[in-house]
């Protein structure tokens, strides 16, 4: 083997087995985050250095505790074996097993050596099995395993010297078949093994148990194992579970030489139960889980403040160099008002996203997240919901999009599906500016009691509102919506560790990234082609309105800066977006809502704090710092052109913020269900009812105050 | 009549007991799959809040599920 060339890995493993942390220590920051084919869930690549100038590159897999997936984070690993069988690559798998709960850690080892694949085990968590008083014979399981075994500590680092020295002597296990197929499915595996042309019996049998939800098999193929299946009645079911049972036969057998078990739990082996006690108890439960909401909701609004301010110097920064270096034109303009506010856009949220998902992966490093769910789980099933909704729920503050994406997790459809529906009612940060701006244009700033602002507090029942209104979705959406599908919340609930900071901080970096990449690839474009609509017109239209504008200007002997601001308003009146502002007027008038409005209401779909910068348009404010402050009066100044008296009225006002709190205005995520649910029909079905929920809202909260 | 055969969600918290076999075919795969074999030793750790759902612990750890998946674990007498 050339000393340069690269070798290839993957790491497999139950989950919490310490999987993640030997993949962050083997490849440092040197990891990239891609998709696997035809799924949304994160491949996640390292290259590692092992010996000399070999290198490695690694797969992290999405843990699982068996070749039978029951969720789409473990249909991936299936599906990779599949493929990786095919091709023959990689050149091993590290199996990454807990030695405390070694028992449990060797079905998923026996069923990838079966496959066929080299195998290196990873033993981690030794220091808790001997917590624990087991004690395992190193030795003598290498013997009874006949693969390399280097016990490593995840955490600390210990033994990845020897992973990688491992990694890189040629594996060569001697073929071990654990299982004999053939015995459990006589004439299928055969047959099986013809139609594919592969040599491996227990890779047979998964077909035969999985092809229908194997997404790297064919049409074709699927429907010839269907038949194979079909005409020779292969009980899955009880042949699953004979498997399992023999396995498991094979591997107490492993064990009873390799490991002396204590008669009784030690002290220390209770700690996480006691813990457990307080932790889930029901009245410090959940007194404490509020306490934590709270710090983190504190935490995204004071922290991101100062990040968030930077960011949005730093565009404004870089629009006016670009201003003052190019020469005014529409190029300019494209690059300034287009690109660069579109990239303020995406930037400007990831102090909040990135703070709120160090919290949550502090959280399922301490294993405190699983006991959430945990005491949650009764509470949100009333709502269709399962105890594992409760984080894409709160990540739905910060933003829906990777709060989506954390749905992976729900095995069940059913639960995962109204989990996906109901987030986006959550207020996410792009309705903070919205919020801030209409709230200070309606509700006076005034202290209850003395001590409660009228403003903070109404910003409060914002939030609570896009709750209220998730909840009772996915409580209506659990009565109309049937499935005979099955929810399982059979889970290990982790004893609990110290958070591994390393592991937090690779986890904020995947976050951050998957939100520039996903959703922040939809901002910009949308961004792009909202300024194409806002700048372009009928051209008689645009040129009139900028004759227009002029002598109106002239008449009201505007300064110069006054002029083009008012000319810049005309314009977008007179654009393809004040155009669809008008056409939808209409409709948006029984609301209160007029046209200026409108074209708001469209441009909010790049993502809901553009709002501000098109009313700054549309009220001819131009750029200019203190933005907010100028919009808010700008709104208070508007007048109804038929009265004459103040247009923003408290009616028009909360009726526009309660339409924000619950309509769907952001194509980013409406562009991620549509790839987490793989049709078209639930993007539509999620716009259709919360457009109609805040349609509805904001129709009553209007006729009332009017 | 006979009394009615022991489920886990049967247990009190601390109590143990003997896994014998499974209500639910389907079901027991997946328990089956994290360890909770017949013949396995289970004891009742705590229940949740509102007593569902609850946590057992099996093969040396903790596992939680619904009452509704508990009682299709039943135990020997």
């Amino acid at each position: 083997m050339a000393p340069s060339s690269l070798l290839k890995a993957a790491l497999i493993g139950n989950p919490n087995s310490g999987k993640t942390s030997l993949f962050n220590q083997l490849t440092g920051l040197n990891q990239k985050i891609g998709n696997f084919p035809g799924v949304t869930v994160d491949k996640k690549t390292g290259i590692s250095k092992i010996v000399g100038s070999q290198q490695a590159e690694i797969i992290d897999l999405p843990g699982t505790y068996s070749l039978y997936p029951k969720s789409a984070d473990e249909q991936v690993v299936m599906d990779y074996l599949f493929d990786a069988f095919l091709k023959a690559t990689p050149d091993f798998l590290i199996v990454v097993i807990d030695a405390s709960t070694l028992e449990r850690n060797l079905l998923l080892f026996t069923q990838v050596r079966d496959l066929g694949f080299p195998v290196i085990l990873a033993l981690n968590m030794l220091d808790l099995a001997e917590r624990d008083g087991k004690k395992i014979d190193i030795p003598k399981l290498i013997n009874k395993l006949n693969v390399p075994v280097v016990p490593i500590n995840a955490r600390t680092g210990e033994g990845i010297e020897q992973i990688k020295f491992a990694m890189a002597c040629p594996v060569h296990n001697p073929p071990e078949r654990y299982l004999k197929p053939v015995e459990l499915a006589p004439s299928v595996v055969p047959a099986i093994k013809e139609h594919m042309k592969i040599d491996n019996d227990y890779m047979a049998l998964l077909l035969a148990h999985q092809y229908q939800g194997m997404l790297s098999l064919s049409e074709y193929d699927k429907s010839a194992i269907d038949s194979i299946v079909k005409e020779n009645q292969f009980q899955s079911t009880s042949i699953q579970s004979s498997e399992t049972l023999k396995r498991y036969d094979l591997i107490r057998k492993i064990i009873k030489d390799t490991i002396s078990t204590p008669v009784v739990l030690t002290d220390k082996g209770r700690l996480s139960e006691r813990i457990d006690k307080v932790l889930t108890h029901k009245v410090y439960g959940f007194a404490i889980f509020f306490a934590v909401l709270f710090v983190m909701f504190q935490a995204i609004f004071a922290w991101a403040q100062y990040p968030m301010d930077l960011i949005d110097g730093l565009i404004g920064f870089l629009k006016q160099a670009v201003q003052s270096i190019l020469p005014a034109g529409s190029l300019t303009d494209l690059l300034t008002e287009g690109l660069l506010a579109g990239l303020g856009g995406v930037l400007i949220f990831i102090p909040q996203i990135a703070i709120l998902f160090g919290f949550i992966a502090v959280l399922e490093e301490t294993g405190y997240m699983s006991r959430v769910m945990y005491i949650m789980d009764k509470v949100m099933r009333q709502f269709g919901l399962s105890g594992k909704s409760v984080v894409p729920l709160i990540s739905g503050v910060a933003c829906a999009v990777p709060a989506i994406m954390a749905t992976r997790s729900i095995d069940n459809w059913k639960e995962r599906l109204i989990t996906i529906l109901v987030t986006p009612f959550m207020s996410c940060s792009a309705r903070i500016p919205v919020y801030t701006v209409l709230i200070a244009l309606v509700i006076p700033s005034k202290n209850i009691l003395g001590i409660f602002n009228l403003q903070g507090m109404v910003m409060m029942a914002l939030y609570l509102l896009g709750f209220l209104a998730a909840i009772l979705s996915a409580l209506i959406l659990h009565w109309i919506l049937r499935s005979k599908e099955r929810g399982y919340f059979i889970m290990e609930l982790p004893t609990y560790k110290m958070p591994r900071w390393k592991n937090v901080g690779v986890a904020i970096v995947e976050k951050v990234k998957a939100f520039v990449f996903e959703a922040g690839k939809v901002i910009l474009a949308i961004s792009i082609v909202l300024w194409v609509l806002a700048s372009y017109g009928p051209k008689e239209d645009m040129q009139e309105a900028k004759i227009m504008g002029q002598q109106e200007a002239l008449a009201k002997q505007y300064t110069v800066v006054e002029t083009e601001n008012y000319i810049a308003s005309k314009k977008l009146e007179a654009s393809y977006a004040g155009h669809f502002g008008k056409f939808i007027e209409p409709v948006i008038k029984p609301i209160g809502f007029d046209w200026k409005i409108g074209i708001a209401l469209i441009t909010s779909f790049a993502a809901r704090e553009v709002f501000i910068g098109t009313m700054a348009t549309i009220y001819s404010i131009g750029d200019q710092a203190g933005e907010t402050d100028s919009v808010v009066q700008k709104m208070r100044n508007e007048k109804d052109s038929q009265t004459g008296t103040a247009f923003y009225t408290v009616a028009r006002s909360l009726s526009l913020l309660i339409f924000y709190v619950f309509a769907m205005q952001c194509m980013s995520t409406l562009a991620v269900v549509y790839r987490e649910t793989k049709t078209w029909k639930w993007p539509i079905v999620q716009f259709v009812f919360m457009t109609a929920v805040a349609y509805v809202s904001s129709f009553v909260v209007y006729s009332f105050f009017k | 009549m006979t009394k009615a055969q022991k489920s886990v969600a049967d247990l009190k918290p601390g109590e143990k007991g003997t896994v014998c076999c499974f209500k639910d075919e389907v079901m027991s795969l997946k328990f089956l799959e994290m360890g909770c074999l017949p013949g396995s030793e289970v004891e009742l750790s705590h229940r949740a809040p509102f007593g569902d759902p609850i946590c057992i612990r099996v093969g040396g750890y903790a596992l939680s599920m619904r009452l509704k998946e508990a009682s299709t674990i039943m135990l020997i007498d």
